[in-house]
């Protein structure tokens, strides 16, 4: 697993950008998905009102999530599907592997599950002997790349179908220089299956969590979730506390918004409602905090976790576009990933506030109105106070914040500053600038506003 | 203390005051002509949509469409005759080789082109799943608009697993190419009894 | 008669005084009475954004000591005018901020909604393109946002909409970012060009012979672009196209 520590956002997208025409099919790929979702919301007149809706009943379960987890987990119980805690990532993990250790379980597959990704499960249990096997088709093709995904829903978004033919030659013995998605999703189509009937266990994500009935919602396009399921001896179902809804009847709200959000369409192909084991088999549940709680805290942040993942933001997002995923060197990435990580790790993640121009089209999207940009800022805010932001920047600031309180100072650096880009440019037009990269200097005038008032106009006012 | 307690008493300490649920009876869907929304999202799916008049004339259409000679199964009893009644004591994996299952579902979303099954109607939970080719069954008159005249209908729910189909399986994964039949069926294929 | 104190943003007053001068006569030409207090800096946006809003303190206090006189403080610029509404507060006297952040105007939502104008004497006979720059968008809400399942309306368009010869081409995408941001054009260079290049693109693809918008911080961005790669492009702030006649 390769998750690039070292590097931030700026260099990590720098280095995407550098290859112009891969970055324009991936932004032209991503808007069109946006595009999509603008034509099936256009389809619902009382859109923003869902929206209203989802974000209010959110709000709701993270204002009452304490009552909602202990009424979730007695409904959990009565279902007959066993109940687990885990404080974080390593317990989770732990957790599945002694699962699947008292049944002598070897083997596992996998459906979509970020927060698996997160708490790199795959890891650990391939360290203990585990094979687990990514069963989402983007997800298998990430998995054999030995790459995270870099989008939360379309895990290889960023992938040339020529690349992912390679792997699959490499992988799966398919023919030289393949490249036709269907025929690649074919072979795959019959690898996997393979896999979902020799599989004593499968593990799966949680998309709603129904405090009512005890019941939880998983949503696919590919039924591979279904599949390994309802073949399996164990199933394993991990979720984040914030996945809890209250009342069954939410779920036709979220759902409506859901599939709409992410890809315009308007409900995912399975929608499939997990409520008791089948006969012979054992369910589990995992109960993830992981930070959450912490998050919970926050009072400028909480917000973040009404999250339901449709990555509408990500597609809205044109330095996501434009950047790519992975240089967001963090399991969710784009604007709600922004927001999120830097409570997970604020030292690793302090740059990602930063990877955005507050352009605000991420809390427009946003199924459950998340003020994202908001919290983008105010993210910056904390991260100065905290001493993340690089000295220089700081110094930078102190200056800037110097020069601009005193009309004195301000006049002087105006005119100093015009003067340097009239008379000796290359000072300011050189590789050090790097405005000056890629773009030119705005010219000096000869006069600034303020001047010229004062030579013609002052007399009238 | 437990990882429960500790967890518990986080969430407890750090959850902020209490906020009301919203109303949301104002969401519903309109009731006119409900056959043709639904064939008319269906078709945008990327499955046949077909108008019978009786399970009869399912079986004609079933004949024409699927390849008789490989394994067709079903739940329903009137089709019994040319096709094999599924069991739900079987163990999952032996109906591996379904070429076609034909069910019925509860009922079906106008908005959406889902139908909603649960395992009660499903055979097996399995089935809609491993079958090459998926058919279902709905009657017209239990169309319903949206998911919230959807979810008035299936109430809590007592059942052990449920779930809404809305078409043949697919993924769009590599480069954005729509490509049908992922993991699940290749196709579906609806039958509206009027 | 209106007494309206004209706040011209840091960057204006030194690298575009055209734009300042035209935003002056066109308030002049409305019918209020414009001053411009000549002490005036900047409204502290850009240490906030880069997370140092505790620094703008300095900044808050001058805004304050020059504006509070005013009936209107009108500036054109959506994103400086957006962060005085939005963040302006004082330690000393909160009551005076507040009072300041209800009446700072844009120039163009200060035109349709105060004085509520109905015909511009103006004459630009070209092919203009129409950025919309976000703080203007999404923050002051002077159109209609494209994520939104809502009414269309634009103030900028309608306004354009009464110079004689001017043609607005339509864009592929009609409310894509250009990529200033603020420090973010240097701190994130890379994808800040190549936004900014995107959008020029759109524009000159569509047959824009000028780009215009409430805000000089993207047109000077995308100046910087244009220039560089030696397009007959140009950038125009929407001010100027008002106030031109023939």
């Amino acid at each position: 697993m390769s998750q690039t520590k070292t590097k931030d956002h700026a260099a990590l997208a720098g280095a995407f950008i550098k290859d112009e025409e891969r970055v324009n099919w991936h932004d032209g790929a991503l808007w069109y998905i946006r595009e999509k979702r603008d034509l099936a919301v256009k389809q619902i007149p009382e859109w923003e009102q869902l929206r209203e809706a989802a974000s209010m009943i959110k709000s709701n379960v993270i204002s009452n999530l304490h009552q909602y987890l202990l009424q979730f987990e007695d409904n959990l119980k009565k279902n007959g599907i066993i109940v687990h805690w885990a404080d974080s990532a390593e317990e989770h993990n732990e957790i599945v592997y002694a699962i699947l250790k008292a049944k002598e379980i070897n083997q596992m597959v996998k459906s979509k599950s970020m927060l698996t990704e997160e708490c790199h499960l795959n890891e650990y249990l391939e360290e203990r002997g585990i094979e687990v096997i990514n069963s989402d088709l983007g997800e298998y093709i990430q998995q054999i790349d030995n790459e995270p995904p870099s989008h939360i829903v379309l895990p290889c978004i960023h992938k040339r179908k020529e690349e992912i033919g390679e792997l699959f030659h490499e992988h799966l013995g398919t023919e030289k220089g393949l490249s036709d998605p269907t025929l690649l999703t074919r072979v795959a189509r019959k690898h996997l299956r393979n896999i979902f009937l020799t599989r004593r266990a499968a593990l799966t994500g949680v998309n709603f969590a129904v405090a009512e009935t005890g019941e939880y919602v998983v949503c696919t396009n590919e039924g591979n979730a279904d599949m390994g399921a309802h073949l399996s001896e164990v199933q394993i179902a991990s979720m984040g506390l914030e996945k809890l809804i209250p009342q069954k009847k939410h779920l036709g709200v979220f759902l409506r918004l859901l599939a709409r959000s992410a890809t315009g369409q308007p409900i995912t192909i399975y929608s499939s409602h997990y409520k008791k084991p089948r006969k012979g088999q054992e369910m589990h549940l995992i109960l993830v905090d992981a930070g959450r709680t912490r998050q919970l805290g926050r009072k400028d942040f909480r917000d973040s976790l009404k999250c339901i993942k449709c990555g509408s933001c990500m597609n809205t997002c044109p330095v996501y576009r434009k950047s790519g995923g992975l240089s967001y060197h963090n399991t969710i990435s784009g604007p709600i990933g922004a927001i999120l990580a830097p409570n997970l790790d604020m030292k690793r993640h302090a740059d990602l506030p930063f990877a955005s121009t507050l352009c605000g089209s991420c809390s427009n999207v946003c199924p459950v109105k998340i003020n994202i940009h908001d919290q983008l800022y105010k993210w910056r805010q904390v991260i100065v106070k905290e001493g993340y932001a690089a000295n220089t920047k700081t110094l930078g600031m102190k200056t800037m914040a110097w020069t601009l309180s005193s009309p004195a100072n301000f006049r002087k650096a105006g005119k100093a500053g015009r003067w340097f880009l009239q008379n000796i440019p290359f000072v300011v037009n050189n590789p050090f600038n790097p405005w000056y990269r890629q773009r030119d200097m705005p010219e000096g005038p000869k006069e600034s506003f303020a001047e010229w008032f004062v030579k013609n106009e002052i007399k009238k006012q | 203390m437990t990882t429960r307690e500790k967890i518990l008493e986080a969430v407890l300490k750090n959850q902020p005051e209490a906020t009301a649920l919203p109303d949301t009876s104002m969401f519903k869907g309109t009731g006119n002509d409900l056959v043709q929304k639904y064939m008319d999202i269906f078709k945008t799916i990327g499955g046949p949509c077909f108008l019978a008049d009786t399970i009869d004339s399912v079986k004609t259409l079933i004949n024409e469409k699927f390849d008789l000679s490989k394994r067709i199964v079903t739940t329903l009893p009137e089709l019994s005759d040319r096709f094999e009644l599924i069991s739900g004591t079987v163990d999952p994996h032996s109906y591996n080789d379904i070429e076609v299952a034909i069910i019925k579902a509860h009922f079906s979303v106008a908005e959406n082109g889902a139908v909603w099954l649960t395992e009660e109607v499903m055979g097996q939970r399995i089935i809609p799943y491993i079958c090459q080719h998926l058919a279902v069954i709905v009657y017209a008159e239990s169309i319903v608009p949206t998911l919230h005249e959807a979810y008035e209908k299936i109430g809590t729910g007592d059942y052990g697993f449920g779930g809404f189909i809305g078409g043949p399986s697919k993924t769009a994964d590599i480069e954005q190419a729509l490509v049908l039949g992922a993991h699940g069926p290749l196709t579906m294929t609806v039958f509206i009894i009027n | 008669m209106m007494n309206v104190g004209l706040f011209i943003p840091c960057y204006v007053n030194q690298f575009y005084p055209n734009a300042a001068k035209a935003t002056l006569e066109l308030l002049q030409k409305s019918g209020v009475h414009v001053t411009y207090p000549v002490n005036q800096t900047c409204c502290g946006q850009p240490m906030a954004n880069s997370g140092f809003e505790y620094l703008s303190k300095g900044c808050n206090d001058l805004f304050i000591e020059n504006f509070s006189s005013f009936d209107y403080i009108v500036g054109p610029s959506a994103s400086c005018v957006l962060h005085i509404k939005e963040h302006l507060h004082s330690d000393t006297d909160e009551e005076q901020a507040t009072k300041i952040r209800a009446k700072v105007y844009e120039l163009v939502e200060f035109l349709t909604d105060i004085i509520k104008i109905e015909k511009l004497d103006a004459s630009f006979p070209h092919k203009v393109g129409l950025h919309h720059s976000c703080h203007g968008l999404r923050g002051l809400y002077l159109s209609q946002m494209s994520e939104l399942n809502a009414p269309p309306f634009s103030k900028p368009q309608y306004l354009l909409n009464m110079v004689k010869g001017l043609e607005q081409i339509k864009l592929d995408r009609l409310d894509e970012c250009c990529g200033f941001g603020g420090t973010f054009c240097v701190a994130e260079e890379a994808v800040s060009v190549k936004m900014g290049k995107d959008r020029v693109t759109d524009h000159s693809k569509n047959g824009a012979e000028y780009i215009t918008s409430s805000d000089l911080s993207c047109l000077m961005h995308l100046e910087g672009i244009l220039h560089r790669n030696k397009s007959n492009v140009k950038v125009i702030h929407i001010a100027e196209i008002l106030n031109a006649t023939t």
